[in-house]
């Protein structure tokens, strides 16, 4: 199998992952409102870690299958080992797999976010290793010269290889007899894997930003580097704004709120300078772009949240509510998958120039459903952890808040409901011209003209 | 050298110090606390379970059932009533057919859970 297609199999596998784990994702919010719901066939036991699992699969597959779309392009010269890459997708696929059908027959670890079975881990970190192998091989990095997006991959796979070690730890005694080092090193382990899909993303968002608009200086600026070394330390250090209500040592709440999270203040400047340079010269109209301008706007509101809720006092009141569950779908959705779609589209249409699908030719509408779905989902659910603070402040019972939260859980399923149609209605085209891809007999041409033209970029002109 | 270079190796060297103090100093328990067999029989059926899908512990888990990090010392709850909700589920709760010495464990390790309340305060 060619690079491209190993690259295109990633994405498939991301979509279809992203598909299928917003259907449970519903499920679970239809639980909310109708508690009696499929409660003995598909509990919430089971939709909730069917819902995250596969949302998580649909961030690391398609980032780090565009990473490999990336690879031969920034290295020029094939891939190093085109058999490395596809034992890579097969082992992501099992692990997703294995995965799904063991939380189906109801075995699990009970870990968050990871509650497959164990020794999966090992197969997962196979094979971000020979993805690691990989990228080094083909695009040979000199770090002295290297732009910004190749620090960003290389530490998004390091860090992945340690993330996922470190959320194994608690198989060891250590670590399992005691709850609060155990929760601690689950919140560090997740918080910094988080930190590493999104150097994973980021990288491929400035790759493309520097491509489309023609300014390469932009992935080596002085900018990008701050940007780059301070996402680096949030990565690192940032995690303990997730702990404040556990009893550990007091140092680590102080370090976290000391780097806080200004990441997204770069990031969010970043991306305004390219796209005031981008529509100087090019206009407006290329999907890229719009994605680009969805993020940027998803980065404004969270960055709001997530300064609100670093400050240890709210943060006490609001950890563990249905505001955290707005900022973790803030970021994931808003910016990690706008972005995610934004490379993608990129890669779509510098492969298909001339039959664009007429979602993406008619892409504004749809991403005003989608934004203003977002907005009325991630607003409920602040509503909800608010009244949620409410309630555990004036010592209400646990029923009696869920019945409070009825009104806001019907806002919340309903606009979770527009919100997975819009994202599957801009999911199905790109699915289906990735499967067509790798089922296309041909080999696709392995390394294209490295020279993007912007022009062939512009949705217009494949309309004409 | 070049100067990135020397960042980045600050920052790793950094980072694994950092995360050696969190792995020991940084999360030792203050007092001893027990955690016999019951307890970690109790902390191997809340991952089974995975009881953490709706409940939450220290804010780690999710939101659909109550937090229960300090259920059993909580006047308004407390040890009867995990236990007779462990026991039987409710409308929300599936039950889960648990014998009467694993609602016993489990509930022992939430006891466990809720008496690191006050680690560092001590």
């Amino acid at each position: 199998m060619s690079s491209k297609k190993i690259a295109f199999g990633f994405l498939v596998l991301g979509f279809s992952c992203l598909i299928v784990g917003l259907l449970f994702g519903y499920t679970g919010s239809l639980q909310y409102l109708f508690p009696n719901f499929l409660k003995d066939q598909l509990s919430f036991q089971k939709t909730r870690p069917l819902h995250v699992f596969l949302v998580t699969q649909w961030i690391w597959s398609a980032a780090i299958g565009a990473v490999y779309y990336f690879m031969p392009l920034v290295g020029n010269r094939k891939l190093y080992s085109e058999k490395a890459a596809f034992l890579h997708l097969l082992l992501q696929a099992f692990v997703i797999s294995f995965s799904v059908y063991s939380f189906f027959a109801g075995n699990f670890t009970g870990r968050e976010y990871l509650e497959f079975p164990l020794w999966l881990c090992f197969v997962l970190i196979a094979g971000w290793i020979l993805a690691l192998i990989n990228f080094i091989g083909t695009v040979r990095p000199n770090y002295a010269k290297a732009p910004v997006y190749i620090w960003s991959w290389t530490t998004g796979l390091v860090f992945f290889i340690i993330t996922i070690s470190e959320a194994s730890l608690w198989n060891f005694d250590h670590f399992n007899g005691n709850v609060i080092r155990d929760i601690t090193v689950q919140w560090k382990a997740l918080g910094s894997m988080v930190g590493a899909w999104n150097m994973l993303i980021y990288g491929s968002a400035i790759y493309i930003m520097s491509k489309a608009g023609g300014k390469e200086e932009i992935a080596y600026s002085k900018m990008a580097f701050f940007f780059y070394f301070l996402s680096l330390t949030n990565l690192m250090f940032n995690w303990g704004h997730h702990t404040y209500v556990v009893p550990a040592s007091p140092a680590i709440k102080n370090i976290s709120y000391i780097i806080s999270m200004t990441e997204l203040i770069i990031f969010f400047d970043l991306i305004l300078e390219w796209r005031r340079s981008f529509r100087k010269d090019h206009g407006t109209r290329h999907f890229s772009y719009k994605f680009l301008t969805v993020a940027d706007n998803w980065i404004i509101l969270n960055l709001g949240l997530a300064l609100a809720i670093s400050v240890p006092y709210i943060n006490q009141y609001t950890h563990g509510t249905h505001i955290t569950v707005a900022h973790a779908m803030g970021t994931t959705i808003g910016i990690n998958t706008t972005l995610l779609l934004a490379v993608i589209s990129f890669i779509y249409i510098k492969e298909n120039k001339k039959q664009i699908s007429w979602v993406y030719k008619n892409i504004k509408p749809i991403l005003w459903v989608f934004n203003i779905s977002l907005l009325v989902f991630w607003l409920s659910l602040i509503a909800g952890g608010i009244s949620r603070s409410q309630s555990t402040l004036a010592n209400k019972p646990f029923y009696e808040l869920m019945q409070r939260l009825q009104p806001i859980f019907q806002v919340f399923s309903l606009s979770g409901l527009v919100l997975v149609s819009a994202l599957i209605f801009l999911a199905l085209p790109l699915l289906a011209y990735f499967i067509k891809q790798i089922s296309a007999r041909k080999e696709i041409a392995e390394i294209p003209n490295l020279t993007i033209e912007v022009n062939t970029l512009h949705a217009e002109e494949i309309e004409a | 050298m070049s100067k990135k270079i020397i960042v980045i190796a600050i920052l790793f060297v950094s980072y694994a110090a950092y995360s050696a103090w969190v792995y020991t100093k940084g999360t030792e328990l203050t007092a001893p606390l027990n955690y016999a067999e019951q307890q970690q029989k109790g902390k191997q059926l809340w991952q089974k379970s995975n009881c953490i899908a709706c409940h939450q512990l220290y804010g780690l888990g999710g939101f659909i059932g109550p937090d229960l990090t300090h259920v059993v010392s909580d006047k308004t709850k407390g040890r009867r009533l995990a236990y007779a909700l462990i026991k039987s589920g409710n409308n929300v709760m599936p039950n889960f057919q648990f014998k009467d010495e694993e609602v016993n464990c489990l509930v022992s390790y939430l006891s466990y859970v809720d008496s690191t309340r006050n680690n560092y305060a001590r």
